[in-house]
């Protein structure tokens, strides 16, 4: 059944730009991004206990990266694409130095304060990063020769990188060391008393939750073929974070829900009102008051509520 | 020289304001384990009811408007604190997350009220007028900016040391079930430290207008400055609150002045030097 159910969504996913208009397309393309970017986050916040409100860094920091290389100094998508990943990999490493001296609270807010920077940054180089007018006119890559302009290849790019980041996150918390990262989260104590170095489980997951970040940047910066200080900024982490509570963090489908919901909602808000801040606060009042463990656990449990009625 | 010493006396009074921004954050922390990410929006929040004040009714006085607006940001902070923060005691996590949407639905709110332009805050009449000492001349505000950092610090440590408020706080801030089975009333106590917080942030928006003007994004700029002092200062302690707001102040005008790109690269430095030394911060009694 469950089988059945997953083919048919991976048949609806590759073959719907044979019937979704190119509106919907690049809605979909976008929707696949930020499901990339909240699965990488969720890594953190669900898997690794660890909530970060700045991971928009990475995705800022991948997107600025790859923009200034091959827009100021020429460079070929190619190895621009890998120097940022690489570039922002490193600086994932980096900030997991400085950020996993604290946990908790104390983790949120160095992570906030690091993004923060990063944006500050971001707007008053002006002379490296445009400031406020970001930086227009980008171009999307051509990976074997095959251009990405039109909505249809775009979209089936990213549901490749999608469906290939998806994988390996997924191989990564159903791995030993997704199990160590989980031993981590809950009894820290217990898990340094097995021999484990809670620090170091932490970090790696770090690393690769940044280096997913930054994958999700590349497709960002390629889909909008520009980049602003915005995306930088702690609305851009907020997104995600919320994407990922939304969804349910902690499962493997919740993200992808979750993000989704998100995006749907900022586009369709978008047509009415600009006011997508006060609508993001009060969505962020509304899940955490009224469902905490997010949406897909919650229709789980409806699930198996009334299966188990029915019995 | 005179450079040296403008900026010097610059750094002074930004540092001043921190203290008005940081020290509430730091309590607030410190008694409920919170991190409230809604302390950068009720700062600016008193910086437009101040601008807007002044602006409308014309010879307000800046300290009665400084006083009346911590009050509205301080009832405002009291009824996010009763209606939304007291359910999700037992969620730090969701306590952190309602502070953030709280962030934005204010900040958001300034920018449809108010407007993208900022809005200048007057400097009182009888204070613009520069300062002379030995022969450098000092605009009068910022000095009287640092005299009411200092008062202001005065009166919270005496609100905490010497009365009876405040040794209740202090003893939720060092083992908040042990002061509830004494009988301290800590759920309220929450409360009053909120409000607290919000009305010296709010307060201190008001005497920062002079300097910083109310402007959207004012909230976004200070809150992690706000971050950055209480890691650094070490988080519940008025005294880490007070230093590190000085060090940033001194710091951060200090790096605007001499190298403006990098002045946010340099902010980081002492925060990194202190959590690779002395995690728990330079006066911290609790770990984050």
């Amino acid at each position: 059944m469950k089988w059945i159910a997953a083919t048919l969504l991976a048949a609806l996913l590759v073959l719907l730009p044979s019937f979704a208009g190119e509106f919907y397309l690049n809605l979909s393309s976008q929707i696949l991004i930020a499901v990339i970017f909240a699965l990488s986050l969720n890594l953190l916040v669900g898997y690794g206990g660890m909530t970060s409100l700045g991971h928009a860094s990475f995705l800022g920091v991948a997107a600025y990266i790859s923009a200034l290389l091959t827009s100021r100094y020429g460079w070929g998508h190619g190895p621009a694409a890998i120097v940022s990943i690489l570039g922002t990999t490193v600086m994932a490493a980096l900030f997991g130095v400085i950020a996993l001296r604290a946990t908790g609270l104390g983790f949120l807010m160095i992570t906030l304060a690091l993004s923060q920077v990063l944006w500050g940054l971001a707007y008053r180089m002006s002379d490296v990063t445009n400031g406020d007018n970001g930086i227009p006119g980008l171009t999307r890559p051509m990976p074997f020769g095959i251009p990405l302009d039109s909505p249809a290849a775009f979209y089936w790019f990213a549901l490749i990188v999608t469906a290939f980041a998806y994988l390996m996150m997924a191989i990564f918390v159903s791995s030993s060391f997704g199990s160590s990262l989980k031993g981590v989260r809950d009894q820290p104590r217990r898990m340094a008393a097995l021999g484990f170095n809670p620090w170091m489980i932490r970090w790696i997951a770090f690393i690769y939750a940044g280096f997913w970040g930054g994958v999700a940047g590349l497709l960002y910066v390629y889909y909008h073929k520009y980049i602003h200080p915005a995306s930088l900024s702690t609305a851009s982490s907020a997104e995600a974070l919320l994407g990922v509570i939304a969804g349910g963090s902690g499962t493997l489908g919740g993200p992808v829900a979750g993000a989704a919901l998100v995006l749907l909602l900022k586009n369709y808000a978008s047509a009415y009102t600009d006011r997508w801040n006060i609508l993001l606060g009060l969505v962020f009042l509304f899940i955490v008051l009224v469902m905490p463990t997010g949406i897909v656990p919650g229709i789980g449990k409806l699930v198996a509520r009334l299966r188990g009625g029915s019995r | 020289m005179q450079f040296w010493i403008i900026q010097g006396l610059n750094s002074l009074s930004f540092g001043g304001l921190l203290f008005l921004l940081s020290s509430g954050f730091s309590l607030i922390f410190g008694l409920m384990r919170l991190a409230n990410l809604t302390h950068g929006a009720f700062f600016m929040l008193g910086t437009y009811f101040g601008a807007i004040a002044l602006r409308t009714y014309d010879g307000l006085n800046l300290w009665v408007t400084a006083l009346g607006a911590g009050f509205a940001v301080a009832a405002i902070g009291g009824l996010f604190e009763r209606l939304v923060l007291t359910r999700l005691r037992s969620n730090p996590l969701g306590q952190v997350l309602v502070t953030l949407g709280m962030a934005f639905i204010i900040s958001d709110a300034c920018l449809v009220l108010w407007g993208g332009d900022s809005i200048p805050v007057p400097t009182p009449q009888n204070l613009q007028a520069p300062t002379r000492v030995f022969g450098f001349v000092f605009p009068t505000y910022r000095l009287v900016l640092v005299g009411c950092a200092v008062a202001s610090a005065l009166a919270l440590y005496f609100l905490l040391e010497r009365t009876r408020l405040g040794a209740m706080i202090r003893a939720g801030v060092d083992d908040r079930q042990m002061a509830r089975a004494v009988g301290i009333p800590v759920s309220n106590l929450f409360t009053v430290v909120f409000c607290l917080g919000a009305g010296i942030a709010g307060a201190g928006g008001v005497l920062g207008g002079p300097i910083l003007s109310a402007y959207p994004g004012l909230d976004a700029d200070m809150l992690p400055l706000a971050l950055i002092v209480v890691i650094l200062g070490g988080i519940g302690s008025l005294l880490g609150a007070f230093i590190g707001s000085f060090v940033i102040g001194l710091i951060y005008t200090f790096g605007t002045a001499l190298f403006p790109e990098l002045a946010y690269i340099i902010l980081f430095l002492p925060m990194i030097v202190v959590l690779a030394f002395r995690p728990q911060g330079l006066f911290g009694r609790v770990g984050a």
